[in-house]
């Protein structure tokens, strides 16, 4: 294998986003240099570029509206190579390094960029220099114009896109893919290589807008060492020469502004404070010296320069982050700082604990589900009213255009997974989910947002905050087939609606909050077994009952399947802070029952709740135990049965009281509901 | 079994023979009553109106004075021998009807139905809850946040430059429409944030949640999941503090023997940034190395952002995945398993994990 030349390795290397440095061997070596100690030697250092170039092909830099003032090109070196034989077959050695990069041999002079780009990390381009015509000007695109580029594709250009122009027009988009018209073919004899410096954003901007990931984008966007455009020129150069059979002009172009250098303040003790060692001075020189930055010890510290290829290195903090690198980050000791006394889970913290406990102990399962729902299902689950649409959260890129909507409710997610059981054969289910659901109110957003490392002023801040769509807490739960599993001795219940009602209740018994019941009317459920549930203060919390036959029908779920959803939120909200204690009173309870026949339609917890109010302080509990219409009593009314349980704080209550409170009970049921003992 | 008695004349209540033959009698027919029923017959025939004890009795009135207090005390104290044997008899023949009884209510205990459903947490939740407790347990605070946040809070103030390339690594859901700067926010973060402007520092929160990425469903992958990041500000922490902070946590959940190691990395918002693995003692296959999360010293931005000088004031920040977590301390193979809500997965689970 080595002696065929195949026997070669390559290494897969993760590369975090603010180091295009290291998308090439000459990074990586470095890298691989500080990881094993072996020395290293830049392989910049060791090509011969002239001191000076001039008098090469004209290149003006006209960036008249530069991003965040940053001018998109700040250096633009061109060479010229004559004579060249762009038919030459790249050498297998080439070849095989662009394979194993996972680069494909296109022609020789192709290669040859790439494999300088791999090496030093500088994209070049080669232009076939027969075909241009006039000066290259590097400029913004006038909006609508048009270029041609190398994947013989025509796109139409932004305003903001950096272009590469002759005086024929656009031959390039800068840093991102070249034209077809200028491009490189067998019968190019003369080209012009390109090595150009080019704005991380304007280009990652284009790379984005013209969706043209290519390799060339990939290192500009994530920032290329502004000094080593001439060295890769001339690289490239050197190689048409020994490869393709060139002469290089003498002459050559190179304009352009070097960026300001960066110098850090690292001031003594600063990184051994950050990262928790104890860090030596030699350890500190050593390691920033080791990255190619200029140390210079100054009166509180160091003064450190940058290397050029490393734009990451801004702060006290990026160049204490190389020193524990270097050091090594398995050196840091470990201290565990104390926190000063915290105040334990919120309430409503161990509200929603409580809460979801409560529901997993009453023989609930708890599920998750994707809050992405269509908008027809927000638009029946979300709102009461038939026919009436749901304000909802539409997301711009969704996974699916189908179920493009965040959820305003929790069901249609739980309904999907209680389909997912059944089609598993589990159809005898007790569902329930928590979560967040998501409810647009008047502002969406902000227009803007302010920039980052700064606190934005408060009113700022207030829009940011505004434009946040409510996102309440709800709980719901979807209940199919029957209770309990079949089994000797023991015939399942099926779940009906009062059981929907149930669960909705326990959740507000475990948080101690009264819910309201009343006949409900909501499009996702059976008209006439729905409840509506409210606060004592008249808010509606949610609903509670049998779900649509209809909707069940086309969901295939089964038949009298029941759901509840509750806004949680609203309940923790509700909930008392104290609760005071009521007297427990020693004397014997006197119970009476008492049957009301009263019109059909009257809602049995109105009655219920006017008996309440009429019997006074000493009923301590009342309940229906029976509901009876038919033989006996007269059509479109039915007959309440209720056990009143009398009890006095401080004395046993004679019958003649008890009685007495149980007239006035059903004096008021009278009153009101025309209620008649029977 | 009952004899029939002698019903001719009463014997005579002075006669100690007599007496004591019928008492013997009774005694014998007592015993070998083997009902309740059978026992019910020898008492009416032994101690009933027309038995010979009961008529000797009566005779006891029509005897002269001076016999009358013999044979009382004869009298009384046979009855009294047939009471008792009868009592005593009553009791066996109870004791052995009552344990019959028990016998023929045998059932089958193997045979019971579940009559109850047991309910189940989603284990997310409930490791969710477990890993809340324990940083609460060292004094730290949980915060939460909105799902649908400003992109301020997910991005910019964590120092996401506007154009890097990390912004896009993220794979963000955008909200319609764009020019509103409205996301699913992709890490819990922006609590983090939020937790600043809202809190006086020192602060030691952690933040989880729910989080999301625009990722296909497959077994890795899920364009929902769930997050803890901590965020501690204080004066004076160093990444030895952070080191600390993790390894005690580490300890919490996966044993004595847990340890982490920490290894260069990039993150906008932590410089120094760090991968965080964790030696896993217990792991499916022996013991290793894991990729559990990325962690680091809080950048100096970030704490600008959110208007704490960062000169005065240093913190760290660390962020684990809750499904990853789980995939590797509970052996789930599939994160598919974890979303998909079959009910198999969370009662397999139950009230524990």
């Amino acid at each position: 294998m080595e002696l065929l030349g195949l026997y070669d390795q390559a290494a897969e290397i993760n590369v975090t986003p603010d180091r295009g440095y290291a998308f090439s061997i000459r990074g990586v070596a470095r890298e691989y240099a500080h990881a094993t100690g072996t020395t290293f030697t830049d392989p910049a250092a060791k090509v011969q570029v002239p001191a000076e170039l001039s008098g090469g092909y004209g290149v003006k830099l006209n960036d008249d509206a530069p991003i965040y003032g940053k001018p998109g090109c700040d250096r633009f070196v061109a060479r010229t190579v004559r004579g060249v034989d762009a038919t030459r077959p790249t050498p297998p050695w080439m070849v095989s390094r662009l394979r194993l990069a996972g680069i494909r041999s296109i022609s020789l002079p192709v290669d040859i960029s790439n494999y300088v780009m791999l090496e030093l990390g500088q994209p070049t381009h080669c232009y076939d220099l027969d075909k241009l015509s006039g000066d290259i000007v590097v400029r913004r695109a006038a909006a609508g114009e048009k270029i041609t580029t190398l994947d013989d594709k025509e796109r139409t250009l932004d305003a903001e896109d950096l272009l590469i122009t002759d005086d024929s027009g656009a031959i390039g988009i800068a840093g991102v893919m070249g034209g077809a018209a200028t491009e490189v073919g067998d019968s190019t004899s003369n080209i012009l290589v390109e090595a150009a410096h080019f704005d991380e954003v304007s280009i990652s901007r284009s790379r984005r807008r013209h969706k043209l990931p290519s390799e060339a984008s990939k290192r500009f966007e994530r920032g290329v060492d502004w000094q080593v455009a001439g060295v890769a020129a001339q690289r490239v150069v050197d190689l048409l020469v020994e490869l393709a059979g060139g002469t290089a002009d003498t002459t050559g172009t190179d304009v352009g502004t070097a960026p300001d250098t960066v110098t850090i303040e690292l001031p003594a003790g600063f990184a051994a404070a950050r990262i928790g060692i104890d860090f030596t001075e030699e350890q500190i020189v050593t390691s920033l010296e080791d990255l190619g930055a200029a140390v210079v010890k100054n009166d509180g510290g160091w003064t450190v320069t940058a290397p050029s290829w490393r734009h990451d290195l801004e702060t006290k903090e990026d160049l204490s982050e190389e020193i524990a690198r270097l050091v090594g980050y398995d050196k840091i000791p470990a201290t565990l700082p104390v926190a000063p006394p915290g105040r334990g889970l919120t309430r409503v913290q161990q509200q929603r604990r409580r809460l979801i406990q409560a529901l997993a102990d009453a023989g609930l399962t708890e599920v998750l589900s994707y809050p992405f729902v269509s908008k027809a299902a927000n638009d029946t689950f979300g709102v009461a009213e038939e026919g009436a649409a749901r304000s909802a959260v539409k997301l711009a890129n969704p996974i699916s255009e189908e179920q493009g909507y965040l959820r305003t409710s929790i069901l249609p997610g739980l309904i999907e997974v209680a389909k997912r059981n059944h089609s598993r054969g589990f159809r005898d289910l007790a569902l329930f989910e928590s979560g967040l659901v998501f409810l647009p109110g008047g502002t969406v957003g902000t227009a803007s947002i302010p920039p980052l490392g700064a606190k934005p002023a408060d009113d700022v801040l207030d829009a940011l905050y505004d434009g946040v769509p409510a996102q309440p807490f709800h709980v719901a739960a979807v209940l199919t087939g029957h209770d309990s599993p079949a089994a000797a001795a023991h015939t399942p219940r099926v779940w009906d609606w009062a059981d929907a009602l149930d669960v909705a209740r326990l959740a507000g018994d475990v948080l101690g909050v009264e819910l309201v019941v009343t006949q409900g009317s909501h499009q996702a459920f059976h008209p006439g077994r729905a409840a509506r549930l409210s606060l004592r203060s008249g808010e509606v919390v949610g609903y509670a009952g049998e779900l649509h036959p209809k909707l069940l029908a086309a969901a295939d779920m089964p038949a009298r399947s029941v759901a509840l959803e509750l806004n949680a939120d609203a309940l923790f909200e509700a909930a008392p802070d104290v609760i005071v204690a009521r007297h427990i009173s020693p004397f014997p309870v006197a119970t009476q029952d008492v049957a009301l026949v009263v019109p059909a339609d009257v809602p049995a917890d109105d009655v219920l709740a006017a008996l309440r109010e009429g019997a006074g302080e000493l009923l301590e509990d009342v309940a229906l135990f029976d509901v009876y219409a038919g033989k006996g009593i007269e059509d479109g009314k039915k007959s309440l049965a209720f056990g009143l349980r009398f009890r006095a704080a401080d004395r046993t209550l004679t019958a003649d009281e008890a009685s007495a409170a149980r007239e006035s009970a059903v004096a008021l049921a009278a009153e009101r509901f025309g209620a008649v003992q029977r | 079994m009952t004899e029939t008695l002698p019903g001719a004349a009463a014997p005579n209540p002075t006669d100690e023979a007599a007496i004591n033959a019928a008492v013997d009698q009774a005694i014998t027919a007592i015993a070998g009553a083997a009902t309740l029923d059978e026992l019910k017959a020898v008492r009416l025939a032994h101690t009933g109106e027309k038995s010979p004890l009961s008529l000797a009795n009566r005779e006891i009135g029509k005897l002269p004075k001076d016999q009358k207090a013999l044979a009382g005390k004869l009298m009384g104290a046979s009855r009294g021998r047939v009471n008792k044997a009868l009592a005593d008899r009553t009791a066996v023949l109870e004791a052995e009807n009552d344990a019959r009884i028990l016998l023929e209510e045998t059932v089958d205990v193997t045979a019971a139905p579940r009559r109850r459903r047991a309910g189940a947490r989603h284990p997310l939740s409930t490791l969710q809850d477990r890993v809340a407790d324990i940083f609460v347990g060292m004094g730290w605070e949980i915060a939460e946040g909105p799902e649908v946040e400003s992109e301020w809070f997910n991005f910019d103030a964590l120092n996401f430059k506007p154009d890097h390339p990390a912004r896009e690594m993220q794979d963000t859901f955008f909200v319609e429409p764009p020019e509103a700067h409205l996301l699913m926010r992709t890490h819990t973060s922006p609590v983090q944030v939020r937790s600043m402007l809202e809190r006086e520092v020192p602060i030691y929160v952690l933040c989880p949640g729910k989080v999301f990425r625009t990722d296909e469903l497959d077994a890795t992958h899920t364009p929902v999941f769930h997050q803890f990041e901590g965020l501690a500000i204080d004066r004076n922490l160093s990444m030895a503090d952070l080191r600390g902070t993790l390894e005690h946590f580490a300890r919490q959940m996966f044993g004595d023997e847990a340890q982490i190691r920490l290894r260069p990395n990039y993150f906008p918002f932590t410089e120094p940034s760090a991968e965080l693995d964790i030696f896993h003692p217990g792991a499916k296959g022996g013991p290793r190395w894991i990729e559990w999360g990325g962690c680091g010293m809080v950048n100096p931005n970030v704490l600008r952002a959110a208007g704490i000088d960062p000169d005065v004031y240093s913190g760290f920040a660390f962020g684990m995945g809750i499904e990853r977590t789980l995939m590797f301390r509970n052996e789930v193979g599939d994160m598919r398993d974890m979303i998909e809500g079959d009910v198999r997965f969370s009662e397999h689970f139950g009230m524990e994990i």
